[in-house]
């Protein structure tokens, strides 16, 4: 034959590598931004926590010093790290405890009400749900005011004059149940919706089944429904140990920075404050790199959850 | 039937105490300044006003902070949304050497806690100043970059969902029609995936929106480049608080979010089986 030999191939090798290449074209971007602005920190945290990183050093009067675990060492010896991780632990459990109590409560009361109720009850959750948290500060903050706030005019009105003028930032625990009761007002509507669903999802039959081999309410709740919510238990009390565990602005607005002498510090506003009030940057690295393991310890436990329940990748 | 009333009356009761403290913020937003002043505890009011909104507005500069929020806001939603979308075409019609490794790390990047990256990206930004401004401390553009990148795991994570509804054939019947990898993703995939890339847009600018921290490191000293709640915080001053003011500035904050929260419930649902149908 006289026509000359065409290769039978297109020209593979350059076909075949394009579209090996197609996909880190168009991982760029994302790949990119989250290098730049997650990764990278992240490795600057670890690396400058290991460092004498302070005003002067940042200014560039004195040379940079690496000082191995010293800032850790400082942190363990100091009694107010301990105070500040127990305060953060007991804070963020009771909110974490209360959403779901809350939460769960009214997502249970939600499946026996009117369906008006209900979609009252809804909105206005969806109306706490939705409000910022700086918004939602302020206006806690307004509701609880000591001498203009509603809340106290109504109980000094109520024959409790000992609340006119009262304040409810003074002492710790009182200023640490103010910003958990904001907490808890922004919070529980996502439990709810989601244990809402949850319940909704059980197949009225299951139920009727239990009725009719005797099961009385309490049993069908204990036995029937509660494993069949555990899926959705443990998603919103993971994701609201996450929550919790990292509130800053909460308690930045409602105490002011940290309440009177640091008394409600969290970890969060503690390293902030170590480091752009006091300019130790070293040890506020430190102390996040120690919120940033315990909040992977509750990730990893987050995965494993949602690994049983057979979430696929 | 007394029973089912009592529930109700429960049920009403909570709801009422719920939405008690955004009521009251319209509230004091709408009182006259003296009566709020004097501590008027009245639950309504008859001389509704809107001097507060014009005070925030005109005396206190809200605006500008109102429009830098907004443009924020804006940027981040449109970059964010890219770089997922983009991301998520990548992550789900291809099949890649580390594909599943990638999406791990999505996955826990998504659960970084941010607020501990404070300090380095700080620094971050403060060398990101000196070579480009626009991008450094005290400029908007330091935080459009932090808050693309904190939206975005989320967001590759909920449009990967979407891109991967729809169905293989109708790219290999874009192809036929020889249509290029590009062509079939702007032209056809983007299109079809647009309800998830409104929710994932929503979820963006939600968070950017209430970003108190990264605002408040970031803008240190350039009073014209502050976002809204940095601006609301500075309505704070001991034993004379402007209630009235910090409570029209709050309702300017929250009504957008609302909007937004009540748009999302909606298209959720309805943009899932959209993506379906392909």
């Amino acid at each position: 034959m006289g026509i000359p030999a065409l290769p039978l191939r297109r020209p593979g090798g350059t076909a075949s590598g394009r579209r090996r290449l197609e996909p880190w074209m168009y991982l760029v971007p994302a790949l990119a931004v989250l290098g730049t602005m997650l990764v990278y920190p992240l490795y600057q945290l670890v690396l400058v926590s290991f460092y004498d990183y302070r005003q002067p050093q940042v200014t560039g009067a004195e040379p940079l010093r690496f000082t191995g675990l010293a800032n850790y060492r400082e942190l363990l010896s100091d009694p107010q790290f301990w105070e500040v991780l127990l305060n953060t632990v007991v804070f963020a459990g009771a909110c974490v405890l209360g959403t779901i109590l809350l939460g769960g409560g009214l997502a249970v009361l939600a499946t026996r009400l009117s369906p008006w109720v209900r979609t009252l009850l809804f909105l206005a959750a969806l109306g706490a749900w939705a409000t910022p948290a700086v918004t939602g500060s302020a206006v806690w903050l307004f509701l609880f005011d000591p001498t203009l706030g509603p809340v106290n005019q109504a109980l000094a009105g109520l024959g409790l004059t000992e609340f006119s003028g009262h304040s409810w930032t003074y002492t710790k625990t009182s200023a640490f149940v103010l910003v958990a009761s904001q907490v808890l007002w922004c919070s529980f509507p996502f439990v709810m919706v989601t244990l809402y669903a949850a319940i909704r999802a059980i197949p009225e039959e299951v139920i009727e089944a239990a009725r009719l081999d005797g099961a009385s309410t309490a049993r069908i709740a204990r036995s029937v429904m509660l494993p069949m919510l555990r899926p959705a238990m443990t998603i919103v009390t993971i994701q609201s140990i996450i929550w919790d565990f990292k509130i800053f602005t909460q308690i930045y607005i409602m105490t002011g920075g940290g309440g009177i002498a640091g008394q409600n510090l969290v970890l969060n506003v503690y390293a902030y404050q170590k480091a752009f009030a006091s300019g130790q940057y070293g040890l506020g690295s430190a102390i996040g790199v120690i919120t940033t393991l315990l909040l992977l310890l509750i990730t990893l436990g987050y995965l494993r959850a949602l690994r049983r329940q057979g979430e696929v990748l | 039937m007394l029973r089912r009333i009592r529930t109700d009356a429960a049920g009403l009761l909570i709801a009422l105490v719920v939405a008690f403290p955004l009521y009251w913020m319209v509230l004091s937003a709408l009182k006259p300044r003296a009566a709020l002043e004097a501590g008027d505890p009245m639950p309504f009011t008859l001389t509704p006003t809107l001097d507060s909104f014009r005070r925030v507005l005109l005396v206190d500069g809200f605006g500008q902070y109102l429009l830098n929020s907004v443009v924020v806001a804006a940027v981040v939603v449109t970059a964010s949304t890219f770089c997922a979308f983009c991301a998520a075409v990548a992550l789900t019609r291809y099949r890649f050497r580390l594909r599943t490794t990638l999406l791990v790390l999505v996955l826990i990047a998504q659960m970084v806690p941010v607020e501990a990256l404070t300090i380095p990206l700080f620094f971050l930004m403060r060398s990101m100043g000196q070579a480009v401004p626009e991008l450094g401390l005290n400029h908007l553009g330091s935080l459009m970059l932090v808050h693309t990148a904190f939206a975005v795991p989320l967001a590759i994570w909920m449009l990967r969902g979407f891109v991967a509804a729809v169905p293989k054939e109708l790219e290999e019947a874009a192809q036929l029609d020889g249509a290029g990898s590009l062509t079939f993703v702007t032209r056809v995939l983007f299109p079809l995936v647009a309800p998830g890339v409104v929710a994932c847009s929503i979820f963006s600018f939600i968070m950017t929106w209430n970003d108190f921290l990264f605002a408040k490191t970031f803008i240190i000293s350039a009073q014209e480049n502050q976002t809204l709640p940095i601006a609301l915080l500075s309505f704070f001053k001991p034993d004379e608080n402007d209630w009235g003011g910090i409570m029209a500035g709050s309702v300017l904050m929250t009504i957008p979010v609302l909007v937004f929260f009540l748009f999302v419930q909606r298209r959720l649902a309805s943009g899932l089986g959209g993506a379906v149908k392909g």
